[in-house]
């Protein structure tokens, strides 16, 4: 069995994996990267989109593109990386050092490393976590099995599509469809708004006259052998089907877009605090979980709607790699607690050191106009003209503002009230 | 002279405006900011968009590579595009920003994908 030691053992070559990997072997880190799949890249190699990379590069990139820029950098840096790596456990070892067991096309492989940085990416939610009865008729698909069909293997996976929720990827996938000559029936969504940024309903529905049912849910999904049409209804202000509003869409295939859940398998093994809003870990500013040395960025942290904000965490965390590191294993800190107010349903960090300034990122619970964003403790008030839910606020706390809360039970509250 | 109801993408306040066009000038209600003036008229006078798709791939490790229109394209010319890429057939290797067809809509269509020969 292959032995190796390493600073920092990156685990997931996705986005946030990448980045964090050339910004641990910029800071002089003895840095390894491992990824399961046969290559780097992640999610974006399959998003044939732009949108990737406007905040990162300043251009307007598609996911391939966007990937294939990251990739070549980490490369010309030569920060090492292993793919086909599969990690089977993290663990902590009694001198504080991190042990993972690898699967490797090389045998098994136990790596030691000071830190660790996790970025694993996110799952699908499938249509049986979101109460959508019915047989298992062959055409139902993940917006992202769809997206793997079409936009990699170039099959097309239907040709009348109902798409189940309006999440950024099943829009996506409807204008895909539509322009491939297939028939989008309809989008349907629970929530009386789009859960998608505006730019992809307009762009991917209005473009191509697609129906969007707001406050509408798929009851089941009927078919023998094949998907033969859904049925659907109305919902009321709770969100529960109206008696008497139901009706059938006939189609051939039906693609769930009910969001994402954080890959976090390994760290709960392992025993880490998890935030049951985010699906990840709690964090600090730095992105340091519960296991002191053990951070997170990108979709394993928090589901984030740009690829920037995943970058932009995978770089964080090699920071907090450095800085976990050079103290010779100090946690770095989470004294003030970060507590959600009114209108907030997520926030990252979870927590705050008070020693250095804090990026936040937050999700609405349902959209409002002219609201202020606020940190009342720390005196911040960030006005808005409007919020959304799929729309990650995100933000800067500068660590001079922390001080009155410094002692015994210190908290900063993030909320949106209204102006 | 009609009146559009336009949903302003540009930022998460998604104002609905009313845009009326009255001799020729986009005239623009309900936007809270300038640039809901600035997206009302690009929309209603110019809509452009990035057309993007996959083509075929024979002989890579990958059997379609993803393109895009260089440029966003005219929106009335998205069918066009796509009607001109349903044949096109590449062979591996392909590059990122190989030209995939030449001047379509007043651009190229190019690789954003890079796809090696397969191994043999």
């Amino acid at each position: 069995m292959r032995r190796a030691e390493y600073d920092v053992v990156v685990v997931g070559g996705g986005p946030a994996g990448i980045a964090a990997a050339i910004r641990a072997g910029d800071l002089g880190l003895r840095t390894l990267l491992v990824e399961n799949r046969e290559r780097l890249g992640g999610i974006p190699l399959q998003c044939v989109h732009t949108g990737f990379g406007l905040h990162y590069f300043k251009e307007d990139l598609t996911g391939g593109e966007f990937i294939a820029r990251l990739i070549d950098r980490l490369e010309s840096k030569g920060v090492e990386y292993w793919v086909r790596t599969h990690v089977l456990s993290l663990s902590v070892e009694a001198d504080g050092w991190k042990r993972l067991d690898m699967v490797t096309r090389q045998g098994v492989v136990v790596a030691r490393a000071r830190a660790v940085v996790y970025a694993t990416g996110a799952r699908e939610r499938t249509l049986f976590e979101i109460g959508v009865h019915g047989g298992r008729p062959d055409g139902v698909y993940t917006a992202g099995e769809a997206q793997t069909l079409m936009d990699i293997y170039g099959v097309l996976p239907g040709k009348r599509v109902v798409i189940i929720g309006s999440g950024d990827v099943g829009l996506i996938m409807a204008r895909r469809f539509a322009l491939e000559k297939a028939e989008v029936k309809a989008v349907v969504e629970v929530m009386p708004y789009p859960g998608g940024l505006m730019r992809n309903v307009v762009q991917c529905l209005r473009d191509f006259n697609i129906p969007l049912l707001l406050s509408h849910v798929v009851l089941r999904v009927e078919g023998r052998k094949r998907v033969e049409k859904v049925v659907v209804a109305r919902v009321d202000e709770n969100l529960r089907p109206v008696p008497g509003s139901e009706f059938e869409i006939p189609c051939d295939t039906v693609v769930v877009s009910a969001g994402l859940r954080p890959n976090i398998d390994l760290l709960e093994r392992a025993g880490v605090e998890v935030d049951p809003a985010t699906g990840g870990p709690a964090v600090n500013e730095l992105l340091e979980t519960s296991i002191p040395g053990v951070f997170a960025a990108g979709n394993s942290l928090v589901v984030n709607d740009l690829v920037d904000y995943a970058v932009e965490q995978g770089e964080l965390a090699a920071e907090g790699a450095r800085a976990y590191v050079e103290s010779g294993g100090r946690p770095t800190g989470r004294r003030v607690r970060v507590v959600k107010g009114r209108n907030v349903r997520l926030v990252v960090p979870q927590y705050l050191s008070g020693e250095r300034d804090a990026l936040f990122y937050a999700r609405v619970s349902y959209p409002e106009q002219d609201v202020v964003l606020q940190v009342p403790e720390a005196g911040l008030r960030i006005p808005q003209l409007g919020v959304r839910p799929p729309e990650m606020l995100r933000f800067r706390l500068r660590a001079e503002k922390l001080k009155g809360v410094l002692g015994e039970g210190g908290k900063v509250t993030v909320e949106v009230v209204k102006r | 002279m009609s009146a559009v109801e336009l949903v302003c993408a540009v930022c998460p306040a998604s104002c609905t405006m009313r845009v009326v066009v009255r001799g020729g000038v986009v005239e623009v209600t309900g936007n809270r900011c300038p640039r809901g003036v600035e997206y009302a008229r690009q929309e209603i006078e110019a809509p452009t968009r990035y057309v993007i798709s996959v083509v075929r791939v024979v002989g890579g490790d990958l059997p379609t590579v993803s393109v895009k229109t260089r440029r966003p394209v005219p929106k009335d010319c998205i069918w066009l595009v796509m009607e001109k890429l349903k044949d096109v057939v590449l062979t591996a290797p392909v590059n990122i920003g190989d030209v995939v067809l030449r001047d379509v809509c007043g651009t190229d269509v190019v690789a954003t994908r890079r796809v090696a020969r397969a191994a043999t």
